[in-house]
């Protein structure tokens, strides 16, 4: 599903590309309710929604790399507050050490983050957006996407 | 150990005859230097009824204990040689007593030894193919039956040793120990050096379980005592080392006696006199415990006090006997 | 079960070498419940690998199958086709399974991307500890069920030596340091009114059952084939 989507995105060599993984329960709702709101945020996260970030499965963050991402949100409910118990706390193991992944093949750690909100926290949904947005910027598009070897971009 | 009393050790000969055994120690050093080892011993000299040379103490490497003892036997010591079973096989340990009875040694000091991780080789193999009481059993059965650990019989000489162990009354757990010390005399051992003792009460508690198993009177038990140097020397021992027992009054008692003197040096001469003062005491202490038949003097590296502690604690001169002891018959 | 860890990435980088071609095979039992070598952890493995290759302009074709046990002929053949396609074949299984792999294929270059750890446990979640040594003759009928060889740093028959304090080995510091496998021995065997089965002396080990007596093998006559069919 990810696959596909950044395909049909196509995203240019000089745009970002953040993919974010969402909490059916919290951040998901955040995102729709920063829409309504009309809260403005970077239109370069692509949302991909999860029942909840204890579905997280590093795997993810890595296909998302692998396809051309250049940064990872993943956006759970506060500590304390999850539908499924602590499915947010796991998922907050999961990026740390996806992080270390990341930092092992060379790519900035900063690349994946973990963001807290509840459903209410539209304004928190846009903030986070644009934080992560500013990061990616800074550090620039992946260099899996650099045009380096033969066959180019992935 | 059927032999006449001109074959017996010193140490042997002391304990039979009823006197209150005083063994000390002696570290080889960490180079082949046969000097080193003459001139600690040579400060131990008359001190002690014999003297144990470490094996690789702490897991360093450490000049061979039967080639330091055979140094230290030149100079006059009766050496009981310890040896581990940490660093060698069955092989290697019965080759070994072989090599250090025909070379004059005659007390042997069986341990399972300090692990690797603690030395300056932490990437080594350990080797314990045997443990401390299998290996009491392998020298007793090489004396008492003729044989090898294998069962194959000795021909010739066997080697013949005075057969030594340790025990920690201090390790855990607590109420275990003294079986085990039961252990290690069903084993065939016949003498004990236990970890240094500083805080008695626990001491005494130990020895009363000793005796009531009647233990007391299978081998012969010499309490472990040294002085300590320092208050930092006792608060290392009380906190960083396994299986020691250092009561924070001991503590105490070292940093007081250091309380008021602005001079370092005569600081440092104070926190000694005082830690040889409490080792002083200590024996005296060990010598009203039943069951207790000697000490054994541990001043790691501090040699010099040997003489002192000994001669305060008024167990000097040492006895001598008629019939020469091993070490000069063979000389 | 086998307790494994991955290697570092970039010893596994190494091991792989500048291979265009790179199977890993992870294996669907010990390794998999010790989260070192599933398919899982073989996705994540490949991924990586990818990447890192990517990264430093030498892409490389990384693919993953996992089968259900590295250690046995049968799963090994079904995967003939892809080893054969492989330039490096990276198993994450345990050291059995980079063996079988290694035998059953003999021209294939076999390497392993997972260190063999111990045979053991997870004693909590995220946390496996040894039990097992193989030594060959099991005495845990003498020990109230805890094995001296494997659990205590001494392998002492007859312990616990003086360095057991507060019930914590002397090898290791702290929290970090291992139970001292005589004192939960003594525990046991107190509690149950079984300490007589330590007061005798365990005499020295016969080691010709363990490792020291060379490779060893087992063999069930009973259970033999008329006519092995091991062998291609």
């Amino acid at each position: 599903m990810l696959a596909d989507e950044m395909k049909t995105e196509g995203p240019a060599p000089d745009d970002i590309n953040i993919v974010a993984f969402c909490c059916h329960y919290c951040a998901y709702a955040a995102a729709d309710m920063a829409g309504s709101l009309r809260f403005q945020y970077p239109d370069s996260v692509k949302v991909v929604k999860l029942p909840c970030t204890g579905k997280l499965d590093l795997q993810l963050i890595l296909d998302a790399f692998e396809k051309g991402a250049d940064g990872v949100m993943v956006a759970g409910c506060m500590e304390g507050d999850c539908h499924y118990q602590q499915g947010n706390l796991n998922a907050k193991r999961r990026v740390v050490h996806g992080q270390t992944l990341l930092a092992s093949i060379g790519l900035e750690p900063e690349r994946v983050r973990m963001f807290n909100m509840s459903s209410a926290m539209g304004n928190r949904w846009a903030e986070a957006v644009r934080e992560m947005d500013a990061t990616v910027r800074k550090l620039g598009p992946s260099p899996l996407r650099r045009p380096k070897a033969n066959e180019g971009t992935p | 150990m059927n032999d006449s009393d001109g074959a017996l050790s010193n140490l042997q000969k002391v304990l039979k005859a009823g006197h209150f055994a005083v063994t000390t120690e002696l570290g080889p050093p960490k180079n082949a230097d046969a000097e080193a080892v003459r001139h600690k011993a040579r400060l131990l000299r008359g001190c002690a009824d014999a003297v144990n040379i470490t094996d690789n103490q702490t897991a360093i490497v450490r000049m061979s204990s039967i080639a330091a003892g055979v140094l230290a036997w030149q100079e006059g010591l009766e050496p009981v040689i310890q040896m581990t079973c940490r660093d060698r096989n069955r092989l290697a340990m019965q080759s070994d007593l072989l090599g250090a009875y025909a070379l004059g040694m005659r007390n042997i000091l069986c341990l399972s030894g300090d692990h690797q991780t603690f030395g300056n080789h932490p990437q080594a193999k350990n080797v314990h193919d045997m443990d401390s009481l299998q290996l009491v059993q392998m020298v007793v059965g090489l004396r008492d039956h003729n044989r090898f650990q294998c069962g194959e019989e000795i021909k010739g000489q066997s080697p013949r040793f005075f057969v030594g162990a340790a025990e920690n009354p201090f390790g855990d757990p607590f109420d275990w120990r003294p079986y085990r010390l039961a252990k290690k005399a069903k084993a065939g051992a016949d003498f004990i050096q236990t970890q240094l003792v500083f805080n008695v009460p626990r001491f005494r508690q130990f020895m009363t379980k000793v005796v009531e198993l009647g233990v007391h009177r299978q081998l012969r038990i010499l309490a472990g005592v040294g002085p300590l140097k320092s208050p930092a020397a006792a608060r290392y021992m009380r906190d960083q080392v396994p299986g020691m027992d250092v009561p924070d009054a001991i503590v105490e008692r070292m940093e007081a006696a250091g309380q008021g003197i602005a001079d370092k040096k005569a600081r440092a001469a104070a926190y000694k006199e005082e830690g040889i003062r409490i080792c002083v005491e200590t024996i005296a202490q060990m010598r009203e415990i039943e069951g207790v038949a000697g000490i054994h003097l541990m001043a790691i590296e501090w040699e010099e006090a040997v003489s002192v502690i000994t001669e305060r604690a008024g167990l000097l001169p040492r006895p001598t006997f008629e019939t020469p002891a091993v070490v000069s018959e063979s000389a | 079960m086998i307790v494994a860890e991955q290697k570092a990435l970039d010893e596994i980088r190494q091991l792989v070498g500048d291979a265009k071609q790179v199977l890993v095979v992870g294996c669907g039992t010990c390794v998999t419940v010790c989260f070192a070598g599933g398919a899982k952890e073989a996705g994540v493995l490949g991924s990586l690998l990818r990447m890192a290759a990517q990264m430093d302009g030498q892409p490389a074709a990384v693919t993953e199958v996992t089968v259900q046990r590295q250690c046995e002929w049968e799963y090994l053949d079904a995967i003939r086709g892809p080893v054969e396609k492989a330039d490096v074949v990276l198993s994450i299984g345990c050291g059995i399974g980079v063996q079988a792999l290694a035998e059953r294929y003999p021209d294939a270059v076999v390497v392993p991307g997972l260190n063999t750890k111990f045979m053991g446990m997870p004693a909590e979640h995220g946390e496996w500890v040894e039990r097992c040594a193989a030594c060959g003759n099991c005495l845990l009928g003498l020990t109230g069920g805890i094995c001296p060889i494997a659990r205590c740093s001494k392998q002492l028959l007859n312990g616990p030596c003086g360095g057991s304090s507060q019930g914590k080995c002397e090898v290791g510091c702290g929290d970090s340091a291992p139970d001292c496998a005589w004192q939960l021995i003594y525990q046991k065997l107190a509690a149950q009114d079984r300490l007589h089965l330590i007061m005798e002396i365990t005499p020295a080990k016969d080691w010709r059952s363990s490792r020291d007596g060379g490779p060893r093998k087992v063999v069930r006559a009973d259970l033999k084939l008329p006519q092995p069919d091991i062998k291609e």
